[in-house]
């Protein structure tokens, strides 16, 4: 080896796996064969992957290293806006792994799988209790995946009524896969623009909606952190027209126990289990997204549901209605029991609590920033606040730059160029785990950035430098794609 | 309560700067009508102990539980994992961190991806495999997405009756709304997939066929693809359990364009079916159509190697519901699961477990067979086979439970015409001493 491993401190670096390796290692041991060997026909022989063979040192050192260049919410604050990036409680990891639970095969009979039916029974329960929303359904194995589910209950519904809808409405406020879920179901997305103080204007909607519509597909609160304060008043007209309104849920963390989906005339909404209720987000997944709906819509739900019969729990297959199955099995199941762990935990007053503090960071930090970076729009805001990146213009520093700097601050940047409504958007959701002192902190690593730009501005532009890795670049990435080595 | 780090006086000093007096206040721009009435109707908290003795209770419940041999396979498989893999994944820089969006701070997770990536597609025998799909079911119903978006111009697909019965349930689901057209292909007597009918099929985008199918039959992928070509549509290749190609051909070797399939077996426990690894890979022509998040090699200033999401041309954030999916999520940790339970193998260790597992299928197989049961099927198969018997298997099924056996998995439910016949699975984790126990109780 020419080069050592040491770069800076305690960060080494590390091979990619098959520049590593001998043949004839071996990372875990395979138990010896107690049964004869049997004959394969060679025409469906194959050679076998090319994989490098490893002992287990060498696994166990390759993951350790890769994990030491990852920042997660253990490693600090991640106020990455829409993200709901909250504290991963330990426990939960814990139970996740009970082996009774874990181990359970998912087609095995319902009377040998009561435990697991009772959880996914409850959590049920709970999140129909949280949302307002009656039925529910756990298969979807992410947000996206829930809005999907939701969209092919629209068409299901309109379906049965022989009423064809070929468009949606979506807000320029709404979350970025909105679009691609409703196009799956065949419906065309209709852009609707929110008004000056960045909500919905009743007046809009009133104007696109028709019986054309399906419906509309409204976060709340939106990707701008404000509370759609006309919702009942959209909902009213949207329904007026036979249309339904599908509630994005994501941002729910917000307003647990303040809020009922219901009356505000949603029926259908998903959760992001991995964001309200505190399940790690594991570089990308897996999540869940459950759905829940109206008691009128809930015989569209997917297929099995869990239900109580007496004293015992069974999988309900016995729905003609619905729109079929979503997932091979039923859903993230070891997601959904981390979710179920945190609600047990909290109960009601603490989930409250958990939306109030989320709403007071955000408040806080909006307060406190506002003549440091150009709020977006000066609104009560809830768990999210926005701003955009006028005031450094002149400093000729961007959004990109400042994030990228906060990192060798130790902080991860918030969501940025996002919502889209807002140029050179910067979107911080703090979260109730976080403390004042540390809020504090984070808002002052912030304002010294802004100083370092302002005297300094090339410091922002080469930054990270404390990094890992200084800036990647992505267009080489995307004009010459290497994905396999 | 411990996740809640403010103190009252916290809570005081940081209203007064926000100009509110109290929590409540905070929500002052929702409207009256939308408020929840009253308590959420939930449980009263628990504290850790109390939690962990509750879970106590819903482990007492299970009454199928760790201490049992399930020898059922059907998409969701028993398989040993190392000590190591529960180690490093629980990391909490892994567990606890977001989707890769500032790569200088999330090197782990990229890098790890594009080696999962990497292994895959040598794995599957493809030019490039993405960052992961939810499961098995909902890659097939992309992949076939995927072909109706290449052959534009058509508007059906395929499947085989050979695949597994809830992928086809989830890929109608994907299909229903949209205008086109799912056929189902017939199984023959040998429980391969019959596609005599194929060249009678007009405007077929795409086919999807499963190898090792629901049945544990190995498929002839070779000549299948070739009929699927000849017929001018693409060759879809599904599969449940990856261990096989450590044995068989590769679904690449034989000609597929698309290969989705379910990763469980690598590193994850079963879970009662989540959370699963959808694995999903392609040929180099497609990739500009694959849904899913790709990572790529990139350098940074410095010209050191490192790695980025790329390609997001393709996803709905900036193609809005022009995506090429409404995916914007993997299944981050179970990828860099999946890729150190395939690490830890090694090549030459996922053939040696393969092979294994293809010999306790075998020896099953024959002792079933010595003592009065049927194979339903003549063709070869790995890890998992369907057999019938001469007289009703329900008591001795109940007996064997009682024996902490649940033996195979009874067909009727999921293929009426197969109703009395049984599939079973067995892999390293099985015992002889379990097979023979299992055989003898059929002959008694």
């Amino acid at each position: 080896m020419k080069k050592t491993p040491g770069i800076s401190g305690l960060i080494f670096d590390e091979p990619l796996l098959w520049e590593k390796g001998k043949a004839g290692r071996r990372g875990m041991s395979i138990p010896a064969s107690d049964v004869p060997a049997a004959e394969l026909p060679g025409e469906l022989q194959g050679k076998g992957p090319d994989f490098p063979d490893l002992s287990e040192i060498d696994v166990v050192r390759h993951y350790t290293r890769l994990s030491q260049w990852n920042y997660g919410v253990d490693s600090g604050m991640y106020p990455l806006g829409s993200c709901t990036m909250k504290y991963n409680p330990k426990i939960n990891e814990k139970l996740a792994v009970t082996p009774e639970l874990a181990t359970a095969h998912p087609m095995l009979a319902d009377d040998v799988v009561q435990g697991n039916l009772q959880l996914m029974y409850e959590l049920q329960q709970y999140l129909a209790a949280i949302t307002g929303l009656p039925g529910v359904s756990l298969q979807p194995a992410a947000g996206a995946h829930g809005e999907l589910t939701g969209m092919l209950i629209f068409a299901a519904y309109h379906r049965d009524r022989q009423s064809k809808r070929t468009k949606i409405l979506i807000p320029d406020t709404a979350h970025g896969t909105n679009p691609a879920s409703a196009a799956l179901c065949g419906y065309k997305p209709v852009p609707i623009k929110s008004g000056p103080n960045g909500i919905l204007k009743v007046q809009s909607i009133a104007e696109a909606m028709d019986e054309e519509t399906a419906g509309i597909m409204i976060t709340n609160p939106n990707t701008l952190g404000l509370f759609e304060t006309n919702i009942r008043e959209i909902a009213e007209i949207v329904h007026a027209k036979g249309g339904l309104v599908y509630g994005d849920g994501a941002n729910m963390n917000a307003v647990m126990g303040v809020i009922n989906a219901a009356s505000c005339g949603v029926d259908v909404m998903h959760l992001n289990l991995h964001k309200t209720f505190s399940t790690p987000h594991g570089g990308g997944g897996p999540g869940a997204g459950p759905v829940c709906v109206t008691s009128e819509l809930e015989k569209y739900l997917p297929v099995p549901r869990a239900v109580k019969d007496g004293d015992s729990y069974r999988l309900d297959f016995d729905r003609p209605s619905s729109v079929g199955r979503v997932h091979a099995f039923h859903g993230n199941f070891s997601v959904l029991i981390r979710a179920y762990c945190y609600i047990r935990t909290m109960g009601a007053a603490n989930l409250k609590k958990a939306s109030q503090l989320a709403v007071l960071n955000a408040a806080y930090i909006k307060e406190k920033m506002k003549g440091t970076l150009q709020l977006a729009y000066n609104r009560p805001c809830m768990h999210e606040c926005v701003f955009s990146d006028a005031l450094q213009v002149e400093d000729k520093i961007t959004t990109l730059d400042m994030a990228k700097r906060l990192i060798d601050h130790g902080y991860h940047p918030p969501t940025i160029y996002f919502p889209l409504v807002v140029h050179g958007a910067i979107m911080i959701e703090p979260t109730e785990t976080e403390c004042k002192e540390d809020i504090d902190q984070f808002i002052e690593a912030v304002k010294l950035v802004v100083q370092e730009g302002r005297e300094n501005p090339d410091l922002l532009r080469q930054a990270p430098v404390k990094a890992k890795l200084r800036r990647l670049d992505e267009t080489l990435a995307a004009r010459k794609p290497c994905l396999c080595g | 309560m411990r996740y809640l780090p403010h103190t009252d006086e916290e809570i005081g000093a940081m209203l007064e700067v926000v100009g509110r007096k109290s929590l409540e206040e905070l929500f002052c721009s929702v409207p009256e009508g939308c408020r929840y009435q009253g308590t959420m109707d939930l449980p009263a908290p628990l504290n850790e102990w109390s939690l962990t003795d509750h879970f106590g209770e819903l482990a007492e419940a299970m009454q199928v539980n760790h201490k049992y041999q399930v020898l059922i396979g059907a998409g969701s498989y028993q398989h040993h994992i190392p000590v190591t893999i529960g180690a490093l994944m629980g990391r909490s820089e892994f567990l606890t961190a977001y989707t890769p969006y500032q790569p200088e701070m999330a090197q782990g997770t990229l890098q790890g991806i594009f080696e999962y990536q990497t292994l895959v597609a040598r794995l599957l025998g493809m030019d490039v495999a993405n960052a992961s799909m939810y499961d098995g079911a909902s890659a097939l119903a992309e992949a076939l997405l995927m072909g109706l978006r290449i052959e534009k111009k058509k508007t059906k697909v395929a499947v085989s009756r050979a695949i597994h019965p809830h992928y086809r349930e989830v890929a109608a689901t994907y299909l229903r709304p949209t205008n086109y057209e799912l056929i189902e292909l017939p199984v023959d007597k040998d429980g391969r997939t019959d596609l005599t009918g194929l060249a009678d099929i007009e405007g077929l985008a795409a086919v999807a066929i499963q190898s090792p199918n629901f049945f544990g039959v190995i498929e002839d992928l070779t000549s299948l693809g070739q009929t699927i070509h000849d017929s001018g549509a693409l060759f879809i290749s599904s599969f449940t359990e990856p261990l096989a190609y450590g044995l068989l051909k590769n679904p690449g070797e034989c000609g597929a364009d698309i290969v989705c399939g379910e990763g469980q077996s690598f590193g994850m426990s079963r879970s009662f079916g989540g959370a699963a690894l959808g694995m999903f890979a392609c040929r180099d022509q497609f990739t500009r159509n694959m849904p899913g998040r790709l990572v790529g090699e990139t350098v940074d200033l410095e010209g050191k190697r490192g790695f980025v999401l790329t390609l997001s041309t393709r996803e709905q954030h900036i193609r809005r519901e022009k995506a090429t999916s409404n995916i914007c999520s993997n299944q981050g940790i179970c990828t860099l699961t999946a890729a150190m339970y395939m690490s830890s193998l090694g090549g030459s260790g996922l053939r040696e477990l393969a092979k294994l597992n293809y010999d306790k299928a075998e020896y099953f197989k024959a002792q079933l067979k010595k003592n009065g049961a049927k194979l339903a099927y003549a063709a070869p198969t790995f890890n998992e086979f369907v057999v019938e018997f001469e007289k009703d298997f329900q008591p001795i099924y109940a007996k064997l439970q009682q024996k902490k056996i649940v033996a195979g998995l009874a067909l009727g439910k999921y293929y009426p015409e197969l109703a009395g016949k049984y599939l079973f699975c067995v892999t390293e984790t099985t015992a002889k001493k379990v097979m023979d126990l299992v055989a003898g109780e059929v002959k008694s």
